[in-house]
């Protein structure tokens, strides 16, 4: 970009957009220029709020590659060189760690790594353990070496992810229709919701509400819900069969988008749901609760990881766009979108009181809670379904997994899809 | 084409027919043959969470096939899914061959002038102006449970409470799949409607057959090539088809396009490779029972 300005529409061009990128960035990177960063995740995290701000504060272009979160991992087993930095959710780990494509993050160039939420660094909430069913980030948070291919057992120096969003789900109903409270996961296999409920179809999602709701029924006590034994996932199944025999469901849902319409239809009046998808039916005037249910949260965290092959400037401004990432605005961010950010202390800093207390405290809106657009999401009075931070993530009892039966699990899902 | 004086053929085979052919061959061979043989390889091939184990190895047919003999517990899973991916291909075979039909009978014999008919075929086409899963997705606040069908029908008082099959069932595929792809039995119909010879119509009608002998005994005969065609396009369409089975059937339905889709989204490639072998070789005996009734070639 800083060749001489030579004769020539085109070149012109090109000097003029140097100088314009010059001047935007940030010392560090000015010295070198201009650094792209080709990141991959599903659009969850990907908004283009993020993508300027990045290249206002650090001078650092962000590329987006939205992809399924079934892309994700098999562009990080497949094609780890086609990437920079890996959006990716810590259940993925299991899949992607033992090809050796992701490298260990030196905490030690992480400045806020000690600030990082305890549901990561020591899997617990307000100093009490959370559940750790499935893979919870506290098994896959840590490498014992830079380039090692399995998991550490207690903290080390050496990072898989640095957490980007973590969240709770549960059950999301149509209070309207159900018409009664609605306390428990076995709700989800009532009759009495005959061809009204529905699951995903994402087989290891579905299959961890529904050992929810197998639980909750009291028909089996799983060990741990997030890796079955082969006999448990044959009762699961099973269970579920018998279900859909018996017409419970009206359909399976596998995008954000058929979740929100199926509930504002009136297709379905309960069934498992992602957060912001309960926000998207509220947002249309219709009413739908995110339940918080006696047995607790399925949860589920996303992280930035790093490819092996990385080095030099794109690696220092992959560890400057991390940092920046907890520095709080993203945090703030991220939260106002009803996600936990993984550095809270400088999130909060970010937001106004009256946003931090309805999002993290539970508190009553003080005034309509808005979009990062400016469209009003909650009205003043309003209070967030499952409360603070701590009832809700506290109240975690399992986390997305792979099993180590997966292969098993999933052919027993397509037959479960085929009964 | 090599219309070379005589003089000047090289001796032996001639070159410029095989130059000619070259380009097409190499595209076939390197985005059609390699593909499909690398398929064939990859579904003998074992595999793991996270890799892919070159071997050679009938675990993945012998796990596709798992429990298939022993049919005193149901049939398995994978002849349940075959059963019910061929069972809505029939159903939407034998209603696009139908609708086909009637619509290019009606096009090529009915109506009289060429403009005419020309119009009435493009109006045919509109649909595929957008995007087909836009015209399949439309469906759903039609057919919903506070759609408008069922709105209308409670509000007739025609039925008692909303009807829940018209949706995510059989019908809602079937329906979907049927509007998606009558076009493509359609156009070749049409096609070889436009081809017979009017005369012989003529004569059938002076030889005293009626209406329904000149259709069974002219008609449909000489349009077998176009039906034949439009039904290869359709059969070979659903047959593989996940998403609008999906979209349509709640995703309750099973399809072996969607268990595909599954295996490679685990990356279980090597398994949904098996799939796709399976899958290929029994469209391929369709396709082959097909032309073996009539000679395409011979009839176009």
């Amino acid at each position: 970009m800083d060749k001489p300005i030579r004769a020539g529409r085109r070149q012109l061009l090109q000097g003029a957009a140097g100088l314009a990128a010059a001047g935007l960035a940030a010392p560090a990177v000015h010295a070198q220029g201009a650094v792209t960063l080709r990141y991959v995740g599903t659009a969850v995290n990907q908004h283009a709020g993020i993508k300027e701000k990045v290249k206002e504060d650090l001078g650092i272009t962000l590329e987006y590659i939205p992809v399924t979160s079934d892309d994700v991992v098999r562009r990080a087993v497949t094609q780890p060189n086609s990437l920079d930095i890996l959006d990716a959710e810590y259940w993925m780990l299991k899949k992607i760690i033992p090809s050796g494509n992701l490298m260990g993050m030196d905490a030690n160039r992480i400045k806020l790594v000690g600030e990082i939420s305890t549901v990561f660094t020591k899997g617990e909430v307000a100093g009490r353990k959370i559940g750790d069913q499935g893979t919870a980030p506290i098994k896959v948070s840590y490498l014992p070496a830079r380039d090692g291919k399995t998991f550490a057992t207690g903290q080390t120096q050496w990072l898989t992810l640095i957490p980007t969003t973590y969240n709770a789900d549960t059950l999301g109903i149509r209070p309207d229709r159900v018409g009664r409270p609605i306390s428990s996961w076995s709700e989800l296999l009532n009759p009495e919701f005959k061809g009204k409920a529905s699951i995903l179809n994402i087989p290891s999602i579905g299959i961890m509400d529904a050992a929810m709701a197998v639980e909750a029924m009291g028909r089996h006590k799983y060990a741990d819900k997030g890796n079955m034994t082969r006999a448990e996932i044959d009762l699961t199944m099973r269970v579920l069969t018998e279900a859909k025999r018996a017409g419970q469901f009206r359909a399976f849902w596998k995008d954000f988008n058929e979740s929100v319409n199926l509930m504002a239809s009136g297709e379905t009046v309960i069934q498992s749901m992602w957060s912001p998808a309960v926000t998207a039916v509220r947002s249309r005037g219709i009413p739908c609760t995110y339940q918080p249910l006696k047995e607790g949260y399925r949860a589920w965290a996303a992280g930035f990881g790093l490819p092996k092959t990385l080095s030099g400037r794109k690696l220092d401004a992959s560890y400057d766009f991390i940092n920046w990432f907890l520095s709080g605005w993203a945090g703030a961010f991220l939260n106002r979108q009803g996600y936990y950010s993984a550095v809270l202390s400088t999130a909060q800093k970010s937001m106004e009181a009256y946003e931090w207390d309805f999002w993290m405290m539970g508190k009553p809106a003080a005034q309509d809670i808005k979009a990062p657009d400016g469209t009003v999401m909650e009205k003043a009075g309003s209070v967030r379904d499952g409360g603070s931070f701590e009832d809700r993530m506290g109240a975690v009892a399992c986390w997305n997994a792979v099993m180590d039966e997966n292969d098993y699990m999933v052919r027993k899902w397509n037959e479960f899809i085929a009964a | 084409m090599s219309s070379s004086p005589p003089d000047r053929r090289p001796i032996g085979r001639p070159v410029a027919p095989l130059l000619q052919a070259a380009p097409l061959a190499l595209v076939l061979l390197l985005f059609f043959v390699f593909p499909l043989l690398a398929t064939a390889v990859v579904s003998l091939w074992n595999y793991t969470e996270y890799s892919l184990v070159p071997d050679v190895t009938q675990r993945n047919y012998v796990e596709m096939f798992e429990g298939c003999s022993n049919l005193s517990d149901g049939l398995c899973t994978t002849f349940r899914t075959y059963l019910s991916t061929l069972r809505l291909c029939a159903m939407v075979w034998a209603f696009t061959t139908l609708f086909g039909f009637a619509i290019s009978y009606f096009l090529a014999f009915h109506v009289r002038s060429d403009t005419m008919r020309m119009a009435l075929f493009l109006v045919c086409t509109a649909p595929f102006l957008t995007s087909n899963v836009i015209r399949m997705i439309s469906w759903l606040p039609l057919l919903g449970r506070e759609g408008v069908v069922n709105q209308f029908l409670v509000g007739t008082g025609l039925v008692d409470q909303p009807q829940d099959w018209l949706l995510f069932s059989d019908f809602s595929v079937v329906l979907a799949f049927v509007h998606l792809y009558t076009l493509f039995v359609t156009v070749p119909v049409f096609n070889s409607m436009m081809r017979i010879d009017r005369r012989l119509l003529e004569a059938a009608q002076d030889a005293g057959a009626s209406g329904w002998q000149t259709l069974w005994h002219v008609v449909i005969p000489l349009t077998k090539p176009g039906l034949v065609i439009g039904s290869i396009f359709v059969i070979v369409l659903v047959m593989g088809d996940f998403v609008t089975i999906g979209v349509m059937g709640g995703q309750q339905i099973a399809s072996i396009g969607k268990v595909i889709q599954v295996q490679m989204s685990y990356l279980q490639f090597p398994a949904a490779a098996a799939q796709a072998v399976v899958l290929l070789g029994l469209v391929l005996l369709v396709i082959a029972v097909m032309t073996r009734l009539i000679d395409i070639r011979r009839e176009l």
